[in-house]
């Protein structure tokens, strides 16, 4: 069977311009080929700078902001693509090959409706007339099993949800009759129940139109639902590529060992969960507009121990982290700690109350001033709370740079010069430094690629063994809480569904959503996506 | 479990739900109301406080206490402050702006005349220079940081960084006194046919068009440039869509809603902003009437000038609001 699309060597350079110093020419993809058959699909998967989406829209012949395709060949039918001029390759885009974005919310123009997007590049190529188009589209969106069909064109991109947009990007992919899609992380951006329905209907729509798809994303367990076969990409480089049977049951390099073993560790659960440092009671808490965003939420955390929330996104998981915090003085209901009443609201607590409860945020980025070393950043709240400063200082902020296991080195670096793990890092320390009994995490690891995530977990069990730190630890990933919570509290549109120790809250029976919210969570495994399908039928097919 | 907040909402709260474009558009209109209300106290306020009076400049070196009394008897300046300006404010509400003290003539019929010559001027230098200044902004945009676009943009800083006035000298110099090809003073009067009209205003227009097209010029690159590098616009290079495509049909619509800002603010300028121009070119328009009537301290006559200026200020910059609003997808089609 002759290739659809054939890569040869590819080589992909940008010029970056790192502050203070001279532009330099840095290369993103390197020495990269492989090979695609009509109506297969190959998963491209790896951490972020791997090059992976570069890779995906060379595909195109496009390099995104700066990034220049210098050397190979990538071949549509035996045509080498980068060989075409402008008007060439436009023949190209959106006619054979399309391609479907992480974010369809950014990707969809605010200005125009949903149908009119989808048909676009199908008339302007000339494929079919408009009407056709329409037809096609239609068929589309029964096939991805968005709701009312036959009226979902004619909505504008905000008016629908995140998932059904990313079905109608997939939708708006396929009009054309494309030869090749190049999906880039469709799913990342969804929450695990919404992503499944997308998952399943992007598996559906291209085997019913026998479309080749590129599949990129950093997700292993995903991308073994879909692919045929797996490329696994690192520094822009092919670590192994081979097919899913043998990246996932038989990997041959320790890296895709690493990726294929990620979050594999479970904790075992504290014994005795009856004494409580934090108690939330009955509380209730709404916006200034009289929103109703928590509704009588009681749970509790014992000292030393973790508690994991989970839920969707909306589900008010992060809202119940303000309240406890006093971001968002709760309406109704009280919060202890230690037996003490906690004063509601942020500004009116004491300088010891604020103390003893810190937070870690998903987006270590936004949440240090990026014009403070890492110095200024971790010793702030030493002399805030502590009142040190100079020699006392640094030698602390050393201490603690030691605790989250990063060398003196990089006490005088900028946010800009640290890794995403190491921010991460360092606003664990920043948190430390006030020497906390309780740290509220907010997705600290959703963020980071699977391996430094993991390494950021170790982290926080080995520093809650050191001193004793109680963590309430918010999450949408089922595997994180395999791996550190003794407690689980399962949240569902402001409402608490599931509480308890680890063990009881995620072993049946089920309450609907938990089971739900469980099945949705990719597995290592191939065919998973089949299995659950049969067992629960597109339910929440609405999303 | 019952929830007060979500069954009780208020008439107005479901008002905003249902309809959120009319009850913004409805409060935009409302709070240029209150905000002219309030300026119009300002300048009656700010007449009031400034110094000297009316019947001692009138009266120059006969200004005997008594005269003074007479006629500031005459004028009604004896009277509470508050009693003054209701009455004047109800005359303005039905377009009587009182007589002037100078002239003894109907305040009204004489801004009547000079507010259209002074929109005749203002509307002909944004015919001009409203599509110029786009235009030149999507040049730029498609020259970005080249030749092109390098020069439109030192021009137009230049011709924004002088003073208005230095400009209208400048070609007066050059267009009227050396080359002789257009005429000075900028004199219309009635019964003047459209295109001497045209001719007689063509050197104010100028100035007024290279100050005001810096500014616009520059917020549509941008608003431009911003829209450019957005997902959606990568989107449509990505379904290979031709380059005019992009921009006519993807971009431009997302650019609207500040370019649309930034014209109504330089309408604005070229309505109220008139006032030099109209000095440099003795054109006889509302700015010219106004400063003339500062001078002799006529003051029913700044204070209409000042209102009507005010008026036209907000009522543009509202346009724009609502415009903006409009513009915006979101709120016209609510979920």
């Amino acid at each position: 069977m002759p290739e659809l699309l054939s890569v040869r060597n590819l080589k992909i350079e940008a010029t970056s311009y790192p502050p203070g110093e001279p532009p330099k020419r840095i290369t993103i993809v390197d020495g990269v080929s492989f090979d695609l058959q009509k109506g297969k699909v190959l998963g491209l998967i790896g951490e972020s700078g791997a090059g992976k989406s570069t890779i995906g829209l060379s595909a195109l012949a496009y390099g995104r902001g700066g990034a220049e395709i210098t050397g190979g060949e990538v071949s549509l039918n035996g045509t080498n693509i980068l060989a075409l001029g402008k008007a060439g390759i436009r023949k190209v885009r959106g006619a054979q090959v399309c391609y479907v974005a992480q974010s369809a919310a950014a990707a969809f123009n605010p200005a125009h409706r949903l149908g009119d997007q989808v048909i676009e590049a199908s008339v302007k190529h000339g494929l079919m007339s408009k009407d056709e188009a329409r037809k096609r589209a239609l068929y589309l969106f029964r096939v991805l099993g968005l709701p009312h069909p036959e009226t979902f064109g004619d909505r504008f991109p905000h008016q629908v949800s995140g998932g059904q947009l990313q079905r109608a990007m997939t939708a708006m992919a396929l009009c054309p009759n494309p030869e090749l899609i190049v999906f880039d992380e469709p799913t990342t951006a969804l929450d695990v129940t919404t992503q499944i329905d997308v998952l399943a209907a992007i598996k559906h729509a291209i085997e019913e139109t026998d479309t080749a798809a590129l599949y990129i994303t950093h997700d292993l367990a995903v991308v073994a639902q879909i692919s045929d076969d797996i490329m696994v990409l690192r520094y822009g480089k092919t670590v192994e590529y081979g097919s899913v049977q043998q990246i996932i049951e038989a990997p041959t390099q320790d890296y895709t060992r690493a990726l294929v073993n990620v979050r594999q560790t479970a904790r075992q659960e504290a014994p005795d969960q009856s004494q409580a440092l934090l108690r939330v009671d009955n509380v209730s808490a709404q916006y200034s507009n009289g929103f109703k965003v928590l509704h009588g939420v009681s749970l509790h955390l014992c000292k030393g121990q973790t508690l994991a929330i989970v839920g969707e996104s909306g589900s008010g998981k992060s809202t119940l982290a303000r309240v406890i915090t006093g971001l968002l003085p709760p309406s109704d209901g009280r919060i202890t700690f230690e037996d003490k009443p906690l004063t509601p609201a942020l500004k009116s607590r004491s300088r010891d109350e604020l103390r003893r409860i810190q937070l870690i945020y998903q987006m270590a980025d936004t949440a240090m001033n990026p014009r403070q070393t890492v110095r200024d950043i971790i010793g702030r709240p030493l002399t805030f709370y502590y009142g040190l400063r100079g020699a006392a200082k640094t030698a602390r902020v050393k201490e603690l740079l030691e605790q989250i296991e990063m060398s003196n080195g990089f006490i005088d670096r900028y946010p800009a010069e640290l890794s995403g793990g190491q921010k991460q890092r360092v606003a664990i320390a920043r948190a430390l430094a006030a020497k906390p009994e309780l740290i509220l995490c907010d997705e600290p690891t959703s963020a980071l690629d699977p391996l430094v995530a993991e390494g950021i977990l170790k982290l926080l069990m080995k520093l809650q063994t050191e001193s004793q730190l109680s963590y309430i630890f918010i999450t949408h990933d089922i595997a994180i809480v395999r791996a550190i919570a003794d407690s689980v509290a399962v949240m569902h549109r402001g409402r608490l569904v599931r509480f308890g120790p680890k063990s009881r809250a995620l072993s049946p029976p089920f309450d609907d959503y938990t089971d739900l919210l469980l099945k949705s969570v990719p597995e290592m495994e191939i065919g998973w996506l089949e299995r659950v399908l049969s067992t629960r039928r597109m339910a929440s097919a609405g999303n | 479990m019952s929830n007060p907040t979500e069954t009780e909402s208020l008439p107005r709260q479901r008002f905003q739900e249902r309809f959120p474009l009319l009850a913004l558009v409805i409060e935009r209109i409302l709070l240029s109301l209150l905000l002219l209300v309030a300026v119009s106290m300002l300048i009656f306020g700010g007449v009031e406080a400034l110094p000297g009076d009316f019947a001692t400049t009138y009266l120059g070196q006969s200004a005997t206490p008594q005269a003074v009394a007479n006629i500031r008897a005459e004028l009604g300046l004896d009277r509470p402050v508050v009693t003054r300006y209701f009455e004047w404010l109800a005359g303005a509400v039905q377009g009587d702006f009182g007589t002037s003290w100078a002239s003894k003539n109907s305040v009204s019929e004489q801004v009547g005349n000079r507010l259209g010559n002074s929109l005749f001027l203002a509307g002909f230098a944004a015919v001009i220079s409203v599509p110029l200044a786009v235009g030149l902004g999507m040049l730029s945009v498609h020259f970005r940081n080249r030749m092109p676009d390098k020069i439109i943009n030192v021009i137009s800083l230049a011709a924004i960084s002088l003073p208005e006035f230095f400009i209208g000298y400048l070609l007066i110099l050059y267009f009227a006194v050396n080359f002789g090809i257009a005429t000075f003073p900028a004199t219309v009067y009635e019964g003047m046919g459209f295109i001497e009209r045209l001719k007689a205003i063509a050197l104010p227009t100028a100035t007024l068009v290279l100050v005001v097209l810096a500014h616009m010029m520059r917020m549509t690159r941008a608003a431009i440039l911003s829209v450019m590098s957005s997902a959606y616009m990568e989107t449509a290079e990505l379904k290979g869509l031709s380059a005019f495509r992009a921009i006519v049909k993807h971009a431009a619509p997302n650019a609207l809603a500040p370019i649309i800002n930034v014209v109504a603010l330089n309408l604005a300028y070229l309505v109220v902003g008139v006032v030099v121009v109209e000095v440099v070119f003795v054109y006889p328009g509302m700015g010219q009437y106004m400063v003339d009537a500062v001078t002799v301290r006529d003051m029913p006559v700044v204070q209409a000038c000042g209102l009507i200026f005010a008026a036209v200020y907000i009522f543009l910059n509202m346009l724009a609001d609502i415009l903006a609003i409009i513009a915006n997808p979101r709120l016209r089609h609510p979920r």
